[in-house]
C-alpha cells in the first residue's frame, strides 16, 4: 500500500499556505486550523485536481478524519 | 515565481496556492482599493476568492461584501440599507437558472411564456431599482446559462414550453435593459458557460453540497471575464494592440521573399488564415482599438507588405510604424511616447518566441500573450484574455476619460535585464558550428540561395558547386546551428571562404534574420578563425557587395573589427582585412557544442 499522507500533507500545506504543517492520520477539521467548511471545498477541489480523482456525492460525509481520507483516495487510485 | 500583471495566472495556481498568491500579491506597489458588493443565488465565496487574485493581479485590491447564499432579493429588496453602508463601488448580481423563482410548464402557450418572462424580469428590475437608489453604484449583472436539462431536446428551444426557450427569452430581456440602462453593466454568462461547454459547466455534487451551481473550471472563467470588465471599468482595458510583420500578418519574411512572395490572400489554407488575422485586426480597430507594427525589417520593404493586393490592413489603419533593427521593446516605448499612451494599454503579439521574451521582460506591463507561432490560433488567444473589454460604445469612452487621472502608473514589478548580454544568457544558447557536410548540404544551399538580407554577397551557389567547394581543399565551409530556450532555429548561418595561399576570401557570409542581433556572427568568426589558423592562414579577407536588401550588414565587418582595405566608389562595395595570428575567441553568449570526429 502506497503512502499518500506526504503528498496529500504537500495540498494541505500548498493550500493552507502553511508550509511547516504536519498532517496525520488522527488530523480531522475538529483539530487542524483553518479548515473550516470554505476551506473543505478548496481542500476537495485541490485534492480532486492533484490526484485525478472524482469523490461521488456523500462520500465525504462519513470520513472522520485523514486517514478515512487516504484510504478512501487509495481505493480510488488502485481501481 | 513572483506572478506578475501579464505572466498567467492558471486555475490550479489558484486552487492550489491562492493564499500563497495573494500574499505575494499584496506586496506590489499602487494597489487602487476597491469595494465590491456580491450579491448571490449560489454560493459565491469559491469565485470571489478567483476574482480577487485575477484583480491584484491587475492592480486592485478588492474588498468584498457577500451576501448569503441565495439572499440576492431579500438583501437588495428588503435590506439595501446594509449593502449602502458597504459604499460598494461595484455590485455583482451573481445568478443561474437554478435562481429563475418560476419555469412555465411545458405545455404552457406563448402568451403564458411572455408573461413568465415578465415576471421575472420584473423582480430583477426591482432588484436593480432598489440597489441603484441606496447604493448608487454601477451593477454588473450576469444573464443565464442555457438549462442543464432540456427535456424536449431540440424543441425545447422552440416551444413556448421550453426551458431553453425560456432562458433565450429572458437573456434577450436582459440585453435589452442593460442597452437602456447606464447603470446596468451585463456579463454575458450564457457564451462564458458555452465555451467551457454545458457538460464541463454543472456539477450538480457541488450544487447539493456546496450551493455552488458550476465546476472549479466554470468559477474561473466567471472571475476571468468579471476581472476584464472592472479593468474596464476603471480604463484599465487596452488599448493598443503592437503587431510584428513577417509571420504574424502574413506568411513568410518579406525581406527575403519579396512581395510577391509573401502568403496572403484566398488561394491556399494558410494564406486564408492570415488574411483572416488581419481581418480580426481590422474589426478591434473599427470598435476603436489601435494598431501599431513593431517589426524587424527595412522600413521601405516593411511598408510595401500593405501595398499587397490581398493586404486587408492598409497603412492608414496604423496609428504608429516601426520598421526598424533596433530591439523591439526600444521600439514599443518609442510607439507608447508618440501614442501619449502608457505601455500598459498595450498588447504586443509576435511568432517568436524569443521576441516575446525580451518584450515582456524589459517592459513591464506590456501584455504579451503566448500566441504560439500558428496564425489560426493568434486571434482565439487574444480573445480568451479579453484584452480589450468594452463596456459599451461610446459610453466607456467617456468614463475612461474620468478614470484616466486617476490611473498612477503601476510600479515596475519585474525584472529587468541589466543589459543584453545578460538577456542573451537568459536565452541560454547552445550553437553547433561544424564544416560542410552531406546531411546538411540541401539546407546549406537552400539558405544560400533564399537569404538577401544579412547576406554579404547575395552569391548563389547550386547545390553541387557547393558540394564541390566542401571536399576540393581548396575552400573552407562551415555552417551554424542554433538553439535556445524556446526550441531549435534550425542551421541559419553559412560562411564559404576560398584558401589563397596565407589568405582566406570569404565569397560567402550569411545568416537567417530570425538570429539576428544574438551575437551568433561572433561564434561564427571564432570557429572561422580557428579552422583557418589551423590550415597556416594569417589573414581573414572580407567583402560586402550592396543590394537593395542587404543594408543591414554595411557595416558586419566594420562591427566585427575588420579594417577597411578598400572602397570601390560606383559599386560602394567594400573589402575588409582581419589578422588573425593572434585571434583569441569572443563568442561570450553563445555556448559552443563539441562536435565528435571520427
Amino acid at each position: 500500500m502506497s503512502n499518500l499522507l506526504p503528498e496529500v500533507q504537500e495540498v494541505f500545506r500548498l493550500v493552507f499556505d502553511q508550509p511547516n504543517l504536519v498532517l496525520t492520520r488522527e488530523s480531522s477539521a475538529a483539530n487542524v486550523d483553518n479548515w473550516d467548511s470554505l476551506a473543505h471545498i478548496t481542500l476537495v477541489s485541490a485534492i480532486e485536481s492533484q490526484f485525478k480523482i472524482r469523490f461521488a456525492l456523500g462520500e465525504l460525509e462519513d470520513l472522520k478524519n485523514v486517514g478515512d481520507l487516504l484510504d478512501l483516495m487509495e481505493i480510488k487510485l488502485s481501481s | 515565481m513572483q506572478p506578475t500583471p501579464t505572466s498567467d495566472i492558471k486555475l490550479e495556481d489558484i486552487l492550489l496556492q491562492r493564499k500563497k498568491l495573494r500574499r505575494q500579491l499584496l506586496t506590489s506597489g499602487n494597489l487602487r482599493d476597491i469595494r465590491i458588493a456580491v450579491l448571490g443565488g449560489t454560493t459565491t465565496n469559491e469565485l470571489v476568492d478567483m476574482l480577487e487574485i485575477l484583480l491584484l493581479q491587475s492592480g486592485f485590491h478588492a474588498i468584498f461584501h457577500q451576501s448569503e447564499y441565495g439572499r440576492f432579493y431579500e438583501d437588495a429588496i428588503l435590506e439595501p440599507q446594509t449593502i449602502a453602508e458597504f459604499k460598494p463601488d461595484l455590485i455583482y448580481l451573481h445568478t443561474c437558472a437554478l435562481n429563475v423563482r418560476k419555469f412555465p410548464s411545458p405545455s404552457c402557450t406563448e402568451q403564458e411564456l411572455q408573461t413568465a418572462v415578465g415576471d421575472e424580469l420584473n423582480r430583477y428590475r426591482s432588484i436593480w431599482k432598489s440597489l441603484g437608489e441606496t447604493a448608487g453604484c454601477q451593477i454588473i449583472q450576469n444573464n443565464f446559462e442555457l438549462p442543464a436539462a432540456a427535456i424536449l431536446g431540440n424543441l425545447d428551444a422552440v416551444c413556448a414550453g421550453g426551458r431553453t426557450r425560456f432562458i433565450h427569452e429572458l437573456n434577450r430581456q436582459f440585453a435589452i435593459e442593460a442597452a437602456a440602462n447606464p447603470r446596468l453593466i451585463l456579463q454575458d454568462l450564457a457564451s462564458i458557460s458555452a465555451r467551457v461547454g454545458l457538460d464541463r459547466w454543472f456539477d450538480p455534487k457541488r450544487w447539493y453540497s456546496y450551493k455552488i451551481a458550476n465546476t472549479v473550471a466554470g468559477s474561473f472563467a466567471i472571475a476571468s471575464s468579471l476581472a476584464a470588465l472592472v479593468r474596464s471599468v476603471y480604463g484599465r482595458a487596452r488599448k493598443v494592440l503592437v503587431l510584428d510583420l513577417d509571420n504574424t500578418l502574413w506568411g513568410g519574411v518579406i525581406g527575403d521573399d519579396g512581395l510577391d512572395k509573401i502568403v496572403l490572400g484566398r488561394e491556399t489554407p494558410v494564406a486564408e488564415a492570415y488574411t483572416a488575422f488581419q481581418e480580426y485586426c481590422l474589426s478591434l480597430r473599427a470598435r476603436g482599438v489601435l494598431l501599431a507594427v513593431c517589426s524587424k525589417n527595412n522600413e521601405e520593404v516593411a511598408r510595401q507588405g500593405f501595398a499587397h493586393p490581398d493586404s486587408v490592413l492598409k497603412l492608414e489603419h496604423f496609428s504608429a510604424f516601426k520598421a526598424n533593427w533596433e530591439p523591439k521593446h526600444e521600439n514599443i516605448l518609442a510607439i507608447a511616447s508618440e501614442l501619449n499612451l502608457g505601455v500598459d494599454s498595450f498588447v504586443f503579439v509576435d511568432d517568436s518566441p524569443a521576441e516575446r521574451a525580451i518584450v515582456e521582460a524589459q517592459i513591464p506591463g506590456v501584455a504579451v500573450p503566448n500566441v504560439g507561432s500558428d496564425v489560426t490560433d493568434f486571434a482565439p488567444v487574444l480573445e480568451a484574455k479579453r484584452y480589450f473589454e468594452p463596456l459599451t460604445l461610446g459610453k466607456e469612452d467617456m468614463l475612461r476619460a474620468r478614470m484616466y487621472e486617476e490611473n498612477a502608473q503601476r510600479a515596475s514589478q519585474e525584472r529587468k535585464f541589466a543589459n543584453y548580454g545578460e538577456y542573451l544568457d537568459s536565452l541560454e544558447m547552445a550553437a553547433e558550428i561544424d564544416s560542410f557536410n552531406s546531411i546538411y548540404m540541401e539546407r546549406i544551399a537552400q539558405l544560400t540561395n533564399k537569404s538577401n538580407q544579412f547576406n554579404l554577397t547575395t552569391r548563389r551557389y547550386t547545390l553541387a558547386e557547393l558540394t564541390a567547394a566542401a571536399n576540393d581543399g581548396r575552400h573552407i565551409g562551415i555552417y551554424g546551428k542554433l538553439t535556445d530556450r524556446f526550441g531549435d532555429n534550425g542551421l541559419i548561418s553559412v560562411i564559404l571562404g576560398t584558401i589563397d595561399d596565407r589568405k582566406l576570401l570569404i565569397d560567402l557570409w550569411l545568416m537567417s534574420c530570425r538570429v539576428l542581433k544574438r551575437e551568433m556572427e561572433i561564434a561564427m568568426l571564432d570557429a572561422l578563425a580557428e579552422r583557418a589558423k589551423a590550415r597556416g592562414i594569417h589573414t581573414l579577407t572580407g567583402i560586402y557587395l550592396p543590394t537593395a536588401k542587404n543594408g543591414m550588414v554595411a557595416d558586419h565587418y566594420e562591427k566585427l573589427g575588420f579594417t577597411l582595405v578598400s572602397k570601390d566608389d560606383t559599386s560602394e562595395s567594400t573589402v575588409w582585412s582581419l589578422d588573425i595570428t593572434g585571434y583569441a575567441p569572443r563568442s561570450r553568449h553563445i555556448n559552443i557544442l563539441e562536435l565528435a570526429h571520427e
